[in-house]
């Protein structure tokens, strides 16, 4: 599952991991928008409160399931072949590094029908084409409910560009997530 | 990229990969799947090419594939890029290095020369530069036509000067370049012990021995077997008491190579070799 998230979309984001349990099925990549200038503390104080591991994701480690990874500012985040992650410093995207897209994509093209893409609130147009590029590729895409949104931008422009996207208010966002851990739980 | 024509699988870049090692001899065999990936559906976009075509055009125009391996590595850099990074080199690496009679840098993986002029600078500042030498090596001959100029656009100057203050420098960065039009040409005193040519990483040796060598934000896109091979190179090239210098998420992961080195800063990345 990748999540991408910018402006007024970091409190809903927090409370999705904090939701997850230690178990959870999928390995969960977040991209969001932040300063390079500050170093954040957030993935730290996250790990206290959350039953699944948060950390930043390395370069050429092994992505795993119950393991929510944060792209590290300034790099975009590459998934490989063989599942490992790449940083990339190549030129930011709408003035973002990291860029939503560029995850949404890579991560497709591994994982193809396998993603679950989610857009919340943010600012501007980055996510859309990788929320699309990811129904293209047979994944599930969803959008957070623009009425619900703080800012309405990225989860609008994903609605414009995606063909069939699952647009969802915040609660049944929560729903969606729960679901996904019971799901397993069956096929187990 | 929400144009799916132009695009590829992981197959069809593994028979490219294949054709410019036979047609021209570069290796990107250990480089990340990932990034290539991205890169070749780029100028596939860009230039409106197949795959078909590109593949043809790849085998039979060579004025292209110059193109392409611009475009196919990431060139992207900055002056004073990290400033925690400069500071630790100003304040901890510098002393050391002035204990050298001659220094030598190399700054291997330097694109357009950005980072090597910071180099320059910060030696310069110390009062080191008049017996040092610096090397900037890259495989990319665009970017090292670009390095040897020496000319920015001035509108980067701002960020660039930000990052100099954010280093601790006492100085401005104005005083080591002069603004022309909507370029800024670095001082010609700066230039005069830099040399920039070709060398590849992968398939070429050791060619001196330095003091310290920078490589910053190129092994990210190496696999593990390649990155383990460029730093044994960077072993062999360095004397004893050299430093090494990997950019902020480049860190010498093999315990073999650990034990060689020293750790002068765990979070800028910066080693002593001294097995
Ligand atoms: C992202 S830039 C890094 C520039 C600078 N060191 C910095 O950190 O700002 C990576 C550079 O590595 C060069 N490069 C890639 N493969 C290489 C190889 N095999 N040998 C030498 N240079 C290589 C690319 O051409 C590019 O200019």
């Amino acid at each position: 599952m990748v999540i991408g998230c910018s402006a007024g979309g970091f409190s809903l984001m927090f409370d999705i991991l904090l939701s997850l349990p230690a178990e959870f099925p999928l390995a969960v990549v977040v991209i969001i928008h932040r300063s390079r200038k500050h170093k954040s503390s957030m993935e730290a104080l996250l790990q206290k409160r959350t039953k699944v591991t948060v950390k930043l994701a390395d370069g050429h480690e092994q992505m795993k399931t119950s393991v929510v990874y944060f792209a590290p500012t300034d790099y975009h985040l590459l998934l490989e072949p063989n599942g490992t992650f790449t940083l990339d410093c190549s030129e930011p995207l709408f003035f973002c590094r990291p860029a939503i897209d560029v995850t949404f994509e890579s991560v497709s093209d591994v994982c193809k029908d396998k993603v679950i893409g989610l857009l919340l609130s943010g600012a501007n147009q980055d996510g859309a084409n990788g929320l699309a590029y990811i129904e293209a590729n047979g994944g599930l895409a969803v959008v957070q409910d623009p009425s619900s949104a703080e800012v309405d931008v990225m989860p609008s422009s994903a609605i414009g560009t995606c063909k069939n996207p699952l647009v969802l208010n915040n609660s049944d966002i929560f729903e969606l997530v729960s679901q996904i851990t019971a799901l397993k739980r069956t096929l187990n | 990229m929400s144009d799916f024509v132009h695009t590829i699988s992981f197959d069809d870049l593994v028979e490219i990969t294949k054709l410019i090692r036979n047609v021209y001899g570069f290796d990107f065999v250990g480089y990340s799947q990932a990034s290539l990936k991205r890169r070749v559906t780029r100028i596939m976009q860009l230039n409106n090419l197949s795959l078909f075509e590109i593949r043809s055009r790849l085998t039979n125009d060579s004025a292209f594939f110059d193109q392409f391996l611009t475009e196919v590595t990431v060139n992207v850099t900055e002056m004073f890029r990290d400033p925690g990074f400069f500071k630790v080199l100003r304040n901890e690496v510098f002393p050391y290095l002035a204990s050298f009679q001659r220094i030598k840098v190399w700054n291997a993986g330097c694109s357009s020369g950005e980072e090597l002029y910071s180099f320059a600078i910060l030696l310069e500042e110390q009062g080191l530069y008049s017996r040092s030498f610096l090397y900037g090596t890259d495989i990319n001959t665009r970017v090292l036509s670009k390095a040897k100029k020496g000319i920015y656009e001035l509108s980067r100057m701002k960020q660039y000067s930000e990052n100099f203050i954010a280093t601790g420098s006492a100085h401005s960065l104005s005083d080591f370049y002069t603004a022309k039009y909507e370029a800024a040409t670095i001082s010609n005193k700066l230039k005069k012990n830099i040399l920039f040519s070709v060398h590849n990483l992968v398939s070429d040796g050791v060619f001196n021995e330095f003091q310290m060598i920078s490589c910053r934000n190129v092994l990210i896109y190496f696999d593990v077997e390649l990155q383990e091979r460029v730093i044994q190179l960077f072993y062999d090239s360095l004397c004893m008491l050299g430093f090494l210098c990997l950019g902020s998420k480049e860190t010498l992961r093999s315990n073999e190579m650990a034990k060689r080195f020293r750790v002068v800063s765990k979070t800028e990345n910066i080693y002593q070799k001294i097995a």
